[in-house]
């Protein structure tokens, strides 16, 4: 019985991480703090229409932050042999992951909706539609990078580790995805570079959606990754190594 | 409700690959509460792990609660609780929340899920912490929480791994009164320790390990009967007199010390033997051997000395 209530159990492992921030709820709240210093103090920056180009820019980036770190939580419960009980439990390993994935990009999308009511404080623009879209896009961005941000927590096991791991992959794919400028004032060679990162797509789409524009290659990398990630995350929890 | 065979786990490491546990044969009854002991190293967590899932072997067979662990290790789990080393109480979650959700991780409904929560609250006594962070918890509650949540589908097979670890000497003496207590409902106990006076307390049956390799099986009893005799200590001025009559006798000033077979009942012969030929005891001592005298005589070393060590 591979699939023995699949849904049932993830469901139960997203209870039971998302009843802790439940009862916390200000965690939430300084979640998104960053944003909204980035929102006030750096989208001004960009002059008359900025919003439109800033803000889905800023919110592929909280996907990255957001769901990147997530693995930091898993640490702890490693530590404290809680993964090992849940592992003997005949609870599915899917589950295990896509459970915790699932607390995390129902806060990311809750802080993505909040950021962007916040944007529109600033003039930011968008419709019921457009944002339903923006943040499935960041959903699913999230779910590709929460799944893989586990899984590496789960090789790597030590926090100083992980936290090297975590900066010497997310800073390149940020500075290369033209969330904070665009990728085209950059020297060509920067430019292609940029075009070789996934990231730099999905912000295109994310963007297309609030302004004209293709979201073509952006929707190929958001599959390509969510696929890769989640693969890649369900194939290291199935294996024994907890 | 345990039948090993040949199991083995090989790990591969940098400087070549390490035998944990070469090949070991486990066969543990229904009912029966059996301790795994051996120093840290010796294998003990290792095969604890292969028997509970966790970890797969690379050699052997075995059949776990009417499963086969290669075969069936979903309907292993679903027939075995577990208690890690480590605890298992997440620390950002409360003592009732982590109770609830493990039950119903072993399949339990709503409401059966919180009826059998009460239940081992009750039984374990832990009532009125269930609104306490599992951090808040001292040692002693926290391991008699690890263990419930072992418990809360019933499992007719409990693994402990070192469950008295870190305790104090209060906490631990309530522990063995609940794992006892767990026998006694008919739960068969499968615990690893490297605490002698733990396995000897609790264990109705022992095995010995060292080195991957399983030296020694019986009841602590046994055991200590296979250390020829006890160790019988006199005190008195004519230590050499003494000393001719039995057999490496050791003498340490005007101590005399030899082991007999038996030697509670063998005792007041002695002494009167002793008397009878004119020799003055100002002391007598009886030590039953110990099972740090069986690990020594089965291992050579001290079991005391390899956990230090480690």
């Amino acid at each position: 019985m591979p699939h023995r209530n699949l849904l049932r159990d993830t469901w139960l492992v997203f209870c039971r991480v998302m009843l802790p921030v439940l009862r916390n709820p200000v965690a939430v709240v300084f979640g998104i703090a960053q944003p909204l210093l980035y929102l006030g103090l750096f989208g001004p920056l960009l002059g008359e229409g900025g919003w439109q180009w800033f803000v889905p820019g800023l919110l592929v980036q909280m996907a990255l932050f957001g769901t990147a770190y997530a693995g930091f939580s898993l640490l702890p419960e490693v530590r404290t042999g809680v993964m090992e009980r849940l592992r003997v439990t005949p609870v599915s390993r899917v589950a295990l992951l896509v459970g915790r994935v699932g607390k995390d990009v129902v806060l990311l999308v809750v802080q993505s909706l909040l950021i962007m009511l916040a944007a529109m404080l600033f003039g930011f623009r968008a419709s019921a539609g457009q944002m339903l879209l923006g943040l499935g896009l960041v959903a699913v961005l999230g779910i590709a990078i929460g799944s893989v941000s586990y899984a590496i927590a789960l090789k790597v096991k030590l926090e100083y580790v992980f936290a090297s791991v975590l900066s010497a992959s997310i800073v390149p794919l940020m500075l290369l995805s033209g969330v904070l400028l665009p990728m085209s004032n950059g020297p060509e060679w920067l430019y292609w570079l940029s075009r070789i990162n996934p990231l730099a797509h999905v912000v295109d789409a994310e963007r297309s959606i609030f302004n004209p524009g293709t979201m073509t290659y952006g929707l190929v990398s958001v599959a390509v990754l969510v696929l890769v990630g989640v693969c890649y995350g369900v194939r290291t929890f199935n294996k024994e190594s907890a | 409700m345990i039948e090993a065979r040949g199991l083995a786990r090989r790990f591969t490491t940098k400087t070549g690959p390490v035998d944990a546990v070469r090949g070991v044969d486990i066969d543990v009854a229904e009912g029966e509460l059996v301790g795994f002991l051996g120093p840290n190293g010796a294998g003990k967590s290792t095969t604890l792990r292969m028997l509970t899932t966790l970890l797969q072997p690379t050699a052997g067979t075995a059949t776990i609660a009417g499963h086969d662990l290669l075969k069936d290790p979903a309907g292993v789990r679903r027939n075995i609780g577990y208690v890690g080393q480590k605890g298992g109480g997440g620390l950002d979650q409360r003592v009732g929340d982590e109770l609830e959700f493990q039950a119903r991780f072993y399949g339990l409904a709503k409401h059966d899920a919180r009826r059998k929560v009460a239940d081992l609250l009750d039984r374990f006594d832990l009532t009125g912490l269930e609104k306490r962070g599992v951090v808040t918890l001292s040692g002693g509650q926290q391991r008699r929480l690890d263990i419930a949540m072992g418990m809360l589908h019933d499992p007719r097979l409990l693994f402990l791994d070192e469950p008295s670890t870190a305790l104090d000497p209060q906490s631990r003496r309530n522990l063995w009164d609940h794992i006892r207590q767990l026998k006694a409902d008919g739960t068969t106990v499968f615990l690893t320790t490297h605490y002698l006076d733990e396995a000897d307390f609790l264990s109705d049956r022992l095995l010995v390990i060292d080195h991957g390799a399983i030296v020694g099986e019986g009841s602590p009893d046994d055991l200590k009967h296979r250390v020829s005799g006890d160790l019988v200590e006199l005190g008195t001025a004519q230590a050499a007199v003494v000393a001719s009559k039995f057999e490496d006798a050791v003498v340490d000033g005007e101590k005399v010390s030899f082991r007999i077979p038996n030697g509670d009942r063998a005792l007041p012969g002695l002494l009167r033997d002793l008397d009878n030929i004119g020799v003055e005891l100002h002391s007598v001592q009886v030590h039953r051997p110990t099972l740090d005298d069986v690990f020594l005589t089965m291992t050579g070393r001290s079991l005391r000395e390899g956990s230090n060590a480690a």
